[in-house]
């Protein structure tokens, strides 16, 4: 039982990741209506701007996460300017390749930069708390801060897209495009919001990552399979369906291995991706915000 | 207001407009009918820039407009609605309607953060516009209903206030009366007459039911095979020869109108 309840505090840890990376997949494919394949290395990009940032101030390691936020916000923008805008008539699967074509920039570029080894936030050993009220389960203060941190982003999240002006232009974007291209929406000022919402939380997914792990080049590349499972699953487009998506498959991974070996992970999130796919390719949240 | 100057359009082979021409005047319903396949969609979607003309011009208050896309039309205050109603149908009637008005100083990022006070004043604008829009048209009732949930008539009813909540100048109205029932035909029509008397909006209305278009549109132009071939009141239109033959071929006897079918007379869900 204890091993189930921990599992279940990994699989939050891991869903929390998904989630803030399939949010903005799911945003993203909802107004530009293509699969962001670059999120993946969006993320690890992030993951390495905390560091860059925290060891050239000497800072402690949750430093990382607010100066990853805004740096990829302000990347993404600037990515989506000089790339993506200027294909942006033409057909979504061209958006799709550059995109990957991009992914594989990004990596290279953290290679070239920060190196390909392994590196950490913060050296040493964090001590878990033991609930023994739980019966004996450990919970490291991290993962806690994590997902505190996660429920705190998804409810700013809510809050932009229901109240402010620019959410909702958001939320009609991805409901009727045609309709909001003429009943006076700003759609380019919405497409720059969208990828620095995207960019941020990506950001977020990398730290989170980085701080539960270790740092490495293609960190955010192996992450982008379950990421995409999740917005699949909760209804790409959908930014609620995300959360859903990503906590179901966080918790699936995790759970996975008390039954098989823990190297096919990756694998179960695929097979939930394609069993979605065949069932219910709409996914969960369909006709629902 | 609006003048179609010569316009032609072609797609591939098909000669879908030829050489029509006529004004929209200030202040005035217009009405524009024909049968099926007459190239008065075209020429609206031309209008409302969807696709610019083969040749030939637009002209919105004497400036060139020929191929400006929708939103830059939107801006110099020419809104369209479409003939299958769209709506933003994951968001309530009253949002669908809130993000109408354009330059909200909620649009700037750091506004929204910084100048919260001023951006929820404007808000609050917006939604007392909202309310008034809502009330005019007597939807009120659905205000928080999901939009992909109303009737289609209701949802006919939402485009026109769509167009109220930005100040339009000239509204295309494609088949406001298309999949609507009687009911909700007399309100559409109560609200056009309103909107054009008591806001001064212009309106020009594509329209199968002749009824509906008596009650609005003077004058009215017909076309036919893409060409425009008569125009005036449509008391004048009822004798015109051509145009009897037009709608119901070969110099059938009769009034024309009262006995072109109703083909979507009450069936009000069917286009939800």
């Amino acid at each position: 039982m204890t091993d189930i309840l921990q599992l279940l505090i990994y699989g939050l840890v891991l869903g929390s990741v998904l989630t803030m990376g399939a949010i903005g997949v799911s945003m993203i494919f909802g107004i530009l209506r293509f699969a962001h394949f670059a999120h993946g290395d969006f993320m690890t990009l992030g993951a390495y701007l905390g560091l860059s940032f925290i060891s050239a101030f000497g800072l402690s390691s949750w430093w990382a996460l607010p100066a990853a936020m805004v740096g990829m916000g302000v990347i993404a923008v600037f990515i989506d300017q000089v790339l993506y805008r200027r294909i942006r008539r033409t057909q979504p699967v061209i958006l799709l390749i550059a995109s990957f074509g991009m992914a594989l920039i990004l990596r290279s570029l953290v290679q070239l930069i920060w190196g390909s080894d392994n590196q950490t936030y913060a050296s040493g050993i964090q001590f878990p708390w033991q609930l023994d009220w739980l019966g004996g389960m450990r919970l490291k203060p991290d993962h806690l801060w994590i997902m505190l941190i996660s429920l705190a982003l998804v409810a700013g999240v809510h809050l932009f897209l229901t109240r402010t002006r620019l959410g909702k232009a958001m939320r009609a974007m991805s409901d009727n495009m045609d309709l909001a291209l003429v009943s006076g929406i700003p759609a380019e000022r919405v497409i720059m919001v969208t990828w620095v919402i995207g960019g941020a939380l990506a950001a977020a997914a990398g730290v989170f990552l980085g701080i539960d792990t270790r740092l490495h080049p293609v960190m955010g590349w192996t992450t982008l399979l379950p990421v995409f499972a999740a917005a699949i699953l909760g209804g790409i487009g959908r930014p609620y369906g995300a959360i859903a998506g990503g906590m179901i498959i966080g918790v699936s991974m995790e759970m996975s291995t008390l039954l098989i070996p823990a190297a096919y992970k990756p694998a179960v999130a695929f097979a939930i991706m394609v069993g979605m796919l065949i069932l219910r390719p709409q996914g969960i949240f369909k006709g629902t915000v | 207001m609006i003048r179609i100057d010569n316009v032609s359009k072609a797609f591939g082979g098909l000669q879908a407009v030829r050489g029509v021409s006529f004004e929209v005047a200030q202040g005035s319903i217009t009405g524009l009918i024909g049968p099926n396949g007459a190239g008065k969609s075209t020429l609206f979607n031309i209008v409302a820039g969807l696709f610019p003309p083969s040749s030939g011009h637009v002209l919105l208050d004497d400036q060139d407009i020929t191929g400006l896309p929708p939103h830059k039309l939107f801006h110099r205050g020419l809104v369209r609605t479409f003939q299958i109603p769209h709506e933003f149908s994951r968001m309530t009637v009253r949002e669908n309607l809130m993000v109408v008005p354009p330059g909200q100083s909620g649009e700037n990022l750091f506004k929204t953060w910084l100048r919260w006070g001023k951006v929820r004043q404007q808000d609050g604008e917006v939604l007392e516009r909202v309310d008034d829009v809502l009330a005019f048209l007597e939807i009120t009732h659905v205000a928080d209903e999901l939009a992909g949930n109303l009737s289609g008539g209701q949802k006919k009813l939402l485009d026109l206030g769509r167009t109220m909540m930005t100040d339009a100048k000239m509204v295309l109205l494609d088949e406001p009366g298309a999949g609507v029932n009687r009911t909700l035909l007399g309100k559409i029509r109560e609200a056009i007459l309103r909107l054009n008397r008591e806001r001064g909006y212009t309106f020009c209305v594509i329209e199968h039911d002749m009824d509906l278009i008596s009650a609005l549109c003077d004058p009215v132009h017909v076309m036919a095979n893409g060409e425009l071939i008569a125009s005036g009141s449509m008391e004048t239109l009822r004798q015109n020869e051509e145009v009897r033959e037009a709608y119901l071929g070969g110099g059938a006897s009769g009034r024309m109108g009262e006995e072109t079918p109703r083909q979507h007379s009450t069936d009000e869900g069917a286009s939800s």
